[in-house]
């Protein structure tokens, strides 16, 4: 694989990640607000996630 | 949440049955060539990947260097002028090349190609085949896993939906696990997002998608080394299937929200429409993409472990590698069930932007 279509994949690694953690990083301090709503906000989290995933494995598929 | 207390007795056929999901293996060849070992490996994974024409659960090589293959020939149906349908043996895993009639035809990459009699395959710069390819209709392993698990899906619920008559408004059985699921899946995904009004129609679907999208991710992680989310024209298929219901049952308040979206300054209207109209397309395509590209990943990224266990091929090595190939099968089962969960849920949205009503005051 060449050199930019690596440097490009590890971009968009970076991007996902950041992106989810800040996702996690809501979600548990909503938690830590209001611990009742935990089954809300853990679905709220996941979808998020896997939003912010499937932008994720779209660049993936489109740089490789 | 009560804790549940660790019993030793239910430990075990829980690892049993994760210790399942781990892949079985291609045949440990003594090679001391490296470069031989990674191609092979490369070839496995991708042959795991692409569908298959025949049932092939294993092949080990014996000792006089003949290999044998255990599995199961599917039926080939083509369409070349006349419908033409043959076992997959005669193609012998891809090494002969099939006579049906004065035709012959040959396996490259798990497709058909229509050939003379060598089986010459002419390729073009980029390595793809340029010969004639018939119309193919056959029961490959996605088929037939398909049929296989809309046959379960169908007895399953239908066996559910009868024990309700029998039984005086109790599940009884099997179908006792799915009920709550079945209710998660109105109560939490449905209504929500659908509204009350509305949300009967799709039921249906969306229970159909969850159910069977989660299946066959599973069927997937067994060693019958069948994948079929891991394909993107399945997922394509699924998607087109939320594309056309979201624009079939389209109200009027939809398509306005596209082309003229209410409550905006007219420059920002004209500039918000062909967004809009993208965006029509690009829900779907996200979809499709995100279930194909985590099952397919997946399937990558524990074949390659997998794989790491012979490259290693030493005690502390490969019994490390076994380890975190385990760790991830155990992954890729939530991942599985959340998958599913995720179509379900992004489908339902989008049904429910299609039905929204809302009062234009605020607009």
């Amino acid at each position: 694989m060449e050199i930019p279509v690596m440097v490009g994949a590890g971009l968009v690694v970076i991007g996902v990640g950041i992106g989810i953690g800040n996702i996690g990083r809501g979600a548990m301090e909503a938690i830590g607000r209001q611990p009742d709503a935990y089954g809300k906000i853990q679905t709220a989290m996941l979808i998020a996630a896997a939003l912010v995933e499937g932008i994720g494995f779209a660049a993936l598929f489109a740089v490789s | 949440m009560a804790l549940i207390p660790l019993k030793l007795k239910h430990l075990l056929p829980t690892l049993i049955l994760a210790l399942l999901t781990v892949q079985p293996t291609f045949a440990a060849k003594e090679t001391s060539d490296k470069g031989d070992l990674k191609t092979e490996i490369r070839e496995y994974i991708m042959h795991h990947l692409l569908d298959s024409h025949d049932f092939n659960i294993l092949s080990y090589t014996d000792d006089a260097g003949a290999v044998h293959h255990v599995g199961m020939p599917l039926p080939v149906i083509l369409w070349d002028e006349g419908i033409k349908i043959f076992s997959s043996s005669k193609f012998h895993h891809g090494e002969t090349v099939a006579q049906v009639g004065a035709n012959y035809y040959a396996l490259d990459h798990g497709k058909i190609y229509k050939t003379d009699a060598g089986g010459t395959i002419n390729y073009d710069e980029n390595h793809h085949a340029t010969n004639l390819a018939p119309l193919d209709f056959s029961m490959t392993k996605g088929v037939v896993t398909i049929l296989f698990t809309a046959l379960l899906m169908f007895f399953l619920f239908k066996g559910l939906a009868k024990s309700y008559k029998t039984n005086g408004q109790v599940a009884k059985g099997v179908g006792r696990f799915f009920e709550p699921i079945v209710l998660y899946v109105r109560d939490e995904i449905a209504i929500p997002n659908i509204g009350e009004k509305h949300y009967k129609k799709y039921m249906s679907f969306l229970l159909t998608l969850f159910f069977f999208i989660w299946f066959l991710n599973l069927l997937g992680l067994t060693p019958l080394g069948i994948n079929v989310t891991g394909n993107i024209a399945v997922t394509f298929a699924l998607a087109i299937l939320t594309f056309i219901i979201t624009n079939v049952t389209g109200k009027k308040d939809y398509w306005k929200h596209i082309f003229w979206m209410p409550g905006v300054p007219t420059v920002m209207k004209l500039a918000l429409a062909p967004i809009e109209l993208l965006g029509v397309f690009i829900k779907p395509f996200s979809l499709m993409i995100r279930l194909y590209a985590n099952i397919s990943a997946g399937h990558i990224v524990l074949m390659s472990l997998i794989a790491l266990m012979f490259i290693f091929n030493n005690w502390l090595g490969s019994s490390l590698s076994f380890v975190l190939a385990f760790a991830i099968s155990i992954i890729e089962i939530l991942v599985a069930l959340l998958q599913a969960y995720i179509f379900t849920v992004l489908s339902a949205l989008y049904f429910g932007f299609a039905v929204e009503e809302h009062d234009h005051e605020d607009h």
